[in-house]
């Protein structure tokens, strides 16, 4: 790597050549504040808050952008350079709602940090007009609040990086707002509801669609059965919201909490995920022994179904007819426990936990109500869940470590990775190989699919035949594949897409990680890590190992794949516009 | 100031479609292809609609949001479409002074309409535009090429009965 000679304060530096002055200082161990830059997603040097002096340069200079070079002296904390700080933190208050103490940002706010960090004495200093601030609730994921936005454009390039585009900045100057096409409310468009802006945002101009108090309601009714679930993302990050390190596991504290929350049951999403496997596995199979469509593209990503249906709507016969592990999850609660346990399923809750807030419109899709009503009632994000922690007052890192209710809480190593990218389809390809093979392969690892690349592929040997396969994670890379699907250009056999970069533990639900913290932590992999780790932990790491599957296939009176199945399991998908 | 978005009908001739589809397709692919080809589609229409720049998002496979933004940014651009007569009034400083906001307003009062729209019978459209260099007849408006300057607000009345 070529390096320069540099100086940060007086202190000389080695830093590779074509770095940002921002990189070299952080590199250096010297931080500059941020507000617009979000690494790899946004790189605009529009908010003006990592001015530094460069010696020699006729102004202070953006230090996210700005390159360094043989010789240079960079200051990053001189007087000029705190004051040009503060006006522009006291010049975006100027036009900021202060709510803080009841916004749900407050305590991880970037602006609000900053504030604090740069001590800026007034809030008020450059008061006047206010521009109009208009909000959005069209959609059931998330609510847009422009009276908290400081226009750093971080959703915009998040939603760009998705390949969706559907927000932007509309008008100019002092009228400039981020919004739809045409002033159009969210709903109207085509957007995934992925909420990767939402965990861009720096500030609360975008939180998801708080859905807590219909929860709560829902378990101090008391004729109300309440059950919940929760996916393996959740587990990987909910202790970031209690201070614990990123890629945590905290299942058992999580469990604990939800009883202690009052939920009736505490159920594990990897149960349906165990089910969603034997059922993709079986279609798979089908579908190259009987000529099926193929590539089979899996479809427990509501992002990505949505994306899929809005633009590759050529492309949704593709698509794995199974509902996704919550609808599953969802399905046979109002079926088979109820039936079960003798409960009217009218009477049964049931709510879920997701990392995702596009699982809030999955839940209201049509043809993903088996027993005649909607499979899962309410889902709530991570944050949510930790929401109703801190209201309750439960002392999350005190809790004792519990397991699930065992009707529909055992799983597999398998489903535990669905959290991750890689994770569905090797899980997938552990039964597949079972299966086809007829013997129990003690190898159950699929490495080269695994880890947070953004395209993966790889080609295994299958009962004799060279099955080829494809990981992405990211709509910008599912839109590659996805246009070599279409042309014909690839030929792969199965291919796992999940919407959000890194898979269910980058979730658009899952807690905020601050541009700070983001810079030097890859947090996708460490929270995959938790997962992984959980895997190669657990005893029974395939699918079909899990004698809960099988007593439900029991009940269903067949083998995976059977007519029961189909009318429990499996969904139908649309063709959307995509303007 | 912000634009305004048209709510009249939209008109479309198989000659004008057909230009449109010509000016995308000359200009697919190319780097910033978005502005000119806002341009070319004002040019035909008079004005950008949703259903022109559909048309040019999905002809140059861009986003919507990505049109809509650069056609909001720009004053050239109109997202309303402009009458038989298009009245300019102009808001500069030397005609704010004398009082043009005044005129403004008693335009917006007889014609029913704001700035940047267009009546629904297609007659009469509104725009307040910068300085149009003629200071010494402050306050002025324009009619097409037609030119009304030292108005008062109850000039308005007459000017617009001319064009009845």
């Amino acid at each position: 790597m070529d390096m320069v000679n540099i100086k940060i304060n007086g202190m000389s530096y080695q830093v590779a050549a074509g770095s940002t002055i921002l990189e070299a200082a952080r590199e250096a161990g010297i931080d500059i504040p941020t507000l617009c830059y979000l690494k790899d997603i946004n790189q605009i040097g529009a908010c003006r808050m990592c001015m530094v002096e460069v010696k020699g340069a006729r102004s202070l200079v953006a230090a996210c952008v700005y390159p360094v070079n043989e010789g240079m002296e960079v200051f990053t904390n001189t007087p000029k350079v705190v004051q040009s700080r503060k006006m522009t933190l006291e010049m975006l208050l100027s036009v900021h709602d202060k709510k803080c103490l009841t916004c749900k940002r407050s305590g991880n706010c970037e602006l609000q940090t900053l504030c604090n960090e740069m001590g800026v004495d007034f809030d008020n200093r450059f008061d006047g007009a206010v521009p109009a601030g208009n909000k959005d609730y069209s959609t059931l994921h998330l609510v847009r609040d422009n009276a908290k936005c400081i226009l750093c454009r971080r959703c915009v390039a998040a939603c760009q990086q998705q390949h969706v585009a559907v927000i932007g900045a509309n008008n100019r100057g002092f009228d400039t707002e981020i919004g739809c096409a045409f002033e159009l409310p969210l709903s109207n468009v085509a957007c995934v509801s992925c909420g990767q802006c939402i965990n861009a945002c720096p500030t609360g101009a975008l939180t998801e669609v708080d859905n807590t108090q219909a929860v709560i309601d829902a378990i101090n009714d008391p004729e109300k059965i309440v059950v919940v679930q929760t996916a393996p993302a959740v587990r990987a990050a909910l202790g970031e919201e209690f201070g614990m390190p990123i890629g945590t596991n905290v299942e058992g504290k999580m469990v604990a909490a939800l009883r202690r929350l009052g939920f009736d049951k505490v159920f594990d999403t990897d149960f349906g995920a165990d089910m969603t496997i034997m059922e993709e596995a079986t279609e798979f199979i089908d579908r190259v022994q009987n000529g099926g469509k193929l590539p089979i593209i899996t479809s427990c990503s509501p992002g990505w179904v949505k994306f899929c249906e809005h633009y590759y709507p050529s492309l949704t016969e593709n698509l794995s007819s199974c509902k996704s592990p919550q609808q599953m999850t969802g399905a046979l609660i109002k079926t088979w426990y109820a039936e079960k346990e003798g409960i009217d399923p009218k009477n049964i809750v049931s709510v879920s936990v997701m990392p995702c807030v596009a699982k809030k419109f999955e839940i209201m899709r049509n043809d993903e109500a088996a027993a005649g009503m909607p499979d899962v009632d309410i889902s709530i994000t991570t944050r949510e869940l930790a929401r109703m922690i801190k209201l309750a007052q439960l002392n999350f890192a005190r809790l004792p470590d519990e397991d699930f209710d065992p009707a529909m809480g055992v799983s597999t190593g398998a489903s535990t990775i669905f959290g991750a990218t890689g994770g569905v389809l090797e899980a997938a390809l552990r039964t597949a190989a079972d299966v086809l093979e007829g013997t129990d392969h003690a190898n159950v690892e699929y490495h080269e699919i695994r880890g947070t690349k953004g395209f993966k592929e790889a080609v295994y040997k299958i009962a004799g035949m060279d099955v080829k396969v494809a990981v992405v994670s990211g709509l910008d890379n599912a839109n590659e594949l996805l246009k070599k699907i279409e042309s014909g250009e690839a030929d792969y056999h199965i291919v796992e897409v999940m919407c959000c970069p890194g898979g269910c533990v980058n979730g658009g639900g899952q807690p905020i990680v601050s541009a700070n913290v983001r810079a030097y932590n890859d947090v996708k992999a460490l929270r995959a890590k938790a997962l992984y780790d959980e895997d190669e932990a657990k005893t029974l790491r395939k699918s079909h190992l899990n004698p809960v599957v099988h007593e439900c296939y029991e009940w269903m009176g067949g083998k995976p794949g059977c007519h029961k199945a189909h009318e429990l399991l499996h969904t139908t998908y649309l063709k959307r516009d995509r303007f | 100031m912000q634009k305004r978005i048209s709510t009249l009908p939209f008109t479309d001739t198989p000659e004008q479609h057909q230009k449109l589809l010509d000016v995308i397709e000359r200009l697919k692919g190319q780097k910033g292809a978005v502005m000119p080809a806002l341009q070319e589609a004002q040019d035909i229409y008079g004005y950008l609609p949703i259903e022109v720049q559909k048309e040019i998002a999905r002809g140059l496979d861009v986003s919507l949001e990505e049109v809509y933004g650069v056609s909001t940014f720009y004053s050239q651009f109109s997202l309303t479409p402009k009458g038989k007569y298009h009245i300019s009034i102009c808001l500069g400083t030397a005609c704010y002074v004398k009082g043009a906001d005044k005129v403004l307003d008693r335009l917006i009062a007889k014609l029913g309409i704001q700035a940047e729209e267009c009546t629904a019978d297609g007659k009469f459209s509104l725009t307040a535009c910068r300085c149009i260099g003629a200071c010494g007849l402050a306050p002025v408006l324009t009619v097409n090429d037609d030119v009304y300057g030292r108005l008062a607000p109850e000039d308005v009345d007459t000017i617009l009965a001319k064009y009845e």
